[in-house]
């Protein structure tokens, strides 16, 4: 389970477009770096994130391991209706991490 | 580079009058005494504004780590920190004392320590090692709680010899450099080795993201970091030097603002 | 590096990219460096031949970063992303990292903008490139010029 850092604000006005940022804890570790005695670090990295409003898919990312370490993610969504939002990480293992928060809008 | 500096030259009282010369560079006596500056005045305008963000500081996942682990339980029904401190801010100008003179243990104990001795005592748990995630975790969290306030480490009493011990180290030089903490870090902060600023060397804000680490770590790993940059063979973790030197270095540091977690290049 | 003449030999910014470059070199193994024909390989997987027209696209990176390992990047496009006209994806790639692809991020109308900062690797002095791909097919795209320094002691792993 990573640890995840959601900002989403409190409340939305309906038409609004409003901030999402997601920061995650992540090594990345790339598959290029060697240890202290020369043996190579395996590959470790998350490949996919996703962001549903309810079960419609948002907003998507890929990323390969050119991504920093504990990836941060700041993207739009346009809040046309209150819902939850549901966050999804996916590493290359296909391992998921998910976290959810509710969108609030008014009107 | 022309570091011509004999150990005799160098000063013995550190807290020496803001005119004395510069024998390395003959003179500029604004490098002798400057303003105490945290390594944030350092860094670029890009990673200053990563640490000034509360919410993209990478370090802050750490920070809820800890507060997480606030709130676990002990070994069998012992107690989790939260049982007898209640919420951290509770330890709210804990962390800046430290390290401290430590009566029972009859030396220094550093925030990592504290920790420690809290987890085996109180939480019947083994102590944490250094540089491990729940310990990186919770000494961020209680680091965090203090920002804003002024190290304030004594060197009272039995703590002088500590603190004597950590200076003669700043002092001293040592590696196949032959460089002491002071030549990068009392005489030439501000000036480049390639890319990268000197700052003075003050802790301010540990555990610190270091974006070269690409995760946080603690002041002995930034001072081991320095053992392998001046090619020295890196003390242990936990050596007694690094707490003399972490007591001396705070007291150098005495009235800087807390700032964990620092965000560094 | 050829262009910068006796001054440049002596400047400040290019003693900065003989050490990032230099430094590179000596770091990464030959193989673990790729180059343009592998970017263009890369783009051609993903959007085939279809022309790629520059512009509309904004990429905004620090011209200069003082560590490569997490570099700020912005990258958005105009757009009223609507049903009939809106942004579907923006690709990134790289011509000398390890490998071409950074990442690629999907929009739909519910998006509201086409805006998307993350923090990404930088190993080299470079040209970055970010395809945008709009609902009526277009590809559009923008390249920044990034210079990475490197620090002067290098820490080893734990």
């Amino acid at each position: 389970m990573l640890k995840a850092r959601i900002s989403v604000p409190a409340t939305a006005t309906r038409g609004e477009v409003i901030t999402v940022k997601t920061l995650v804890s992540h090594p990345m570790e790339t598959g290029f770096r060697r240890d202290a005695l020369g043996a190579q670090i395996p590959r470790n990295i998350l490949t996919e994130f996703e962001c549903l409003l309810d079960d419609e898919s948002v907003f998507r990312a890929n990323f390969h391991p050119a991504v920093s370490a504990n990836p941060f993610l700041s993207f739009r969504l346009r809040a046309e209706r209150s819902g939850t939002l549901t966050f999804r990480w996916r590493d290359q293992h296909g391992e998921e991490t998910t976290v959810t928060r509710e969108l609030k809008v008014d009107g | 580079m022309g570091l011509a500096v004999t150990f005799s030259t160098l000063a013995q009282d550190y807290a020496l009058p803001s005119g004395a010369p510069d024998a390395l560079t003959g003179g500029t006596p604004a490098m002798r005494a400057p303003p105490m500056r945290s390594g944030y005045h350092y860094q670029s305008a890009e990673i200053r504004a990563l640490q000034d963000d509360d919410f993209a500081n990478p370090g802050m996942l750490w920070v809820d780590q800890g507060d997480a682990l606030w709130r676990e339980s002990g070994a069998a029904d012992e107690p989790s920190c939260q049982s007898c401190h209640g919420e951290p801010s509770s330890l709210r100008g804990v962390a800046v004392r430290y390290p401290r003179y430590d009566e029972s243990m009859g030396g220094l104990i550093n925030l990592e320590g504290r920790i420690n001795r809290c987890r085996q005592e109180h939480q019947k748990q083994p102590p944490l090692p250094y540089e491990s995630e729940p310990l990186l975790a919770l000494t961020a969290l209680l680091a965090h709680q203090s920002r804003g306030m002024p190290i304030s480490v004594s060197i009272e009493g039995p703590a002088r010899e500590f603190f004597e011990q950590g200076k003669t180290y700043f002092y001293t030089r040592r590696g196949q450099l032959n460089l002491a903490c002071y030549h990068c870090h009392e005489l030439n902060p501000d000036r480049y080795l390639r890319g990268d600023r000197l700052s003075q060397g003050q802790p301010t804000g540990y555990p610190i993201y270091r974006l070269d680490w690409q995760t946080l770590g603690s002041l002995q790993r930034r001072l081991r970091f320095c053992n392998t940059g001046v090619r020295a063979e890196p003390h242990e973790f936990g050596d007694p030097t690094w707490l003399n030197l972490e007591l001396f270095l705070g007291w150098r540091a005495r009235g800087l603002l807390y700032e964990t977690p620092a965000v560094r290049r | 590096m050829d262009d910068e003449g006796q001054t440049g030999l002596l400047s400040r910014r290019g003693c900065l990219r003989r050490a990032a470059t230099l430094s590179l070199l000596s770091l990464l193994p030959l193989e673990l460096r790729a180059s343009p024909q592998d970017m263009r390989e890369a783009m051609l997987a993903a959007f085939g031949d279809r022309p790629i027209i520059p512009g509309r696209v904004r990429l905004t990176l620090p011209p200069l970063a003082e560590n490569g390992n997490s570099v700020r990047l912005t990258v958005a496009v105009d757009s009223p992303m609507t049903e009939a006209d809106h942004v579907r994806f923006i690709q990134l790639f790289s011509p000398e990292n390890p490998l071409p692809d950074i990442a690629r991020f999907e929009f739909s109308p519910a998006s509201g903008l086409a805006e998307v900062e993350t923090r990404i690797r930088v190993s080299a002095e470079q040209d970055l490139v970010a395809v945008a791909g709009l609902s009526d097919g277009s590809l559009w795209s923008a390249s920044v010029h990034i210079v990475v320094t490197e620090a002067a002691c290098i820490d080893a792993l734990l």
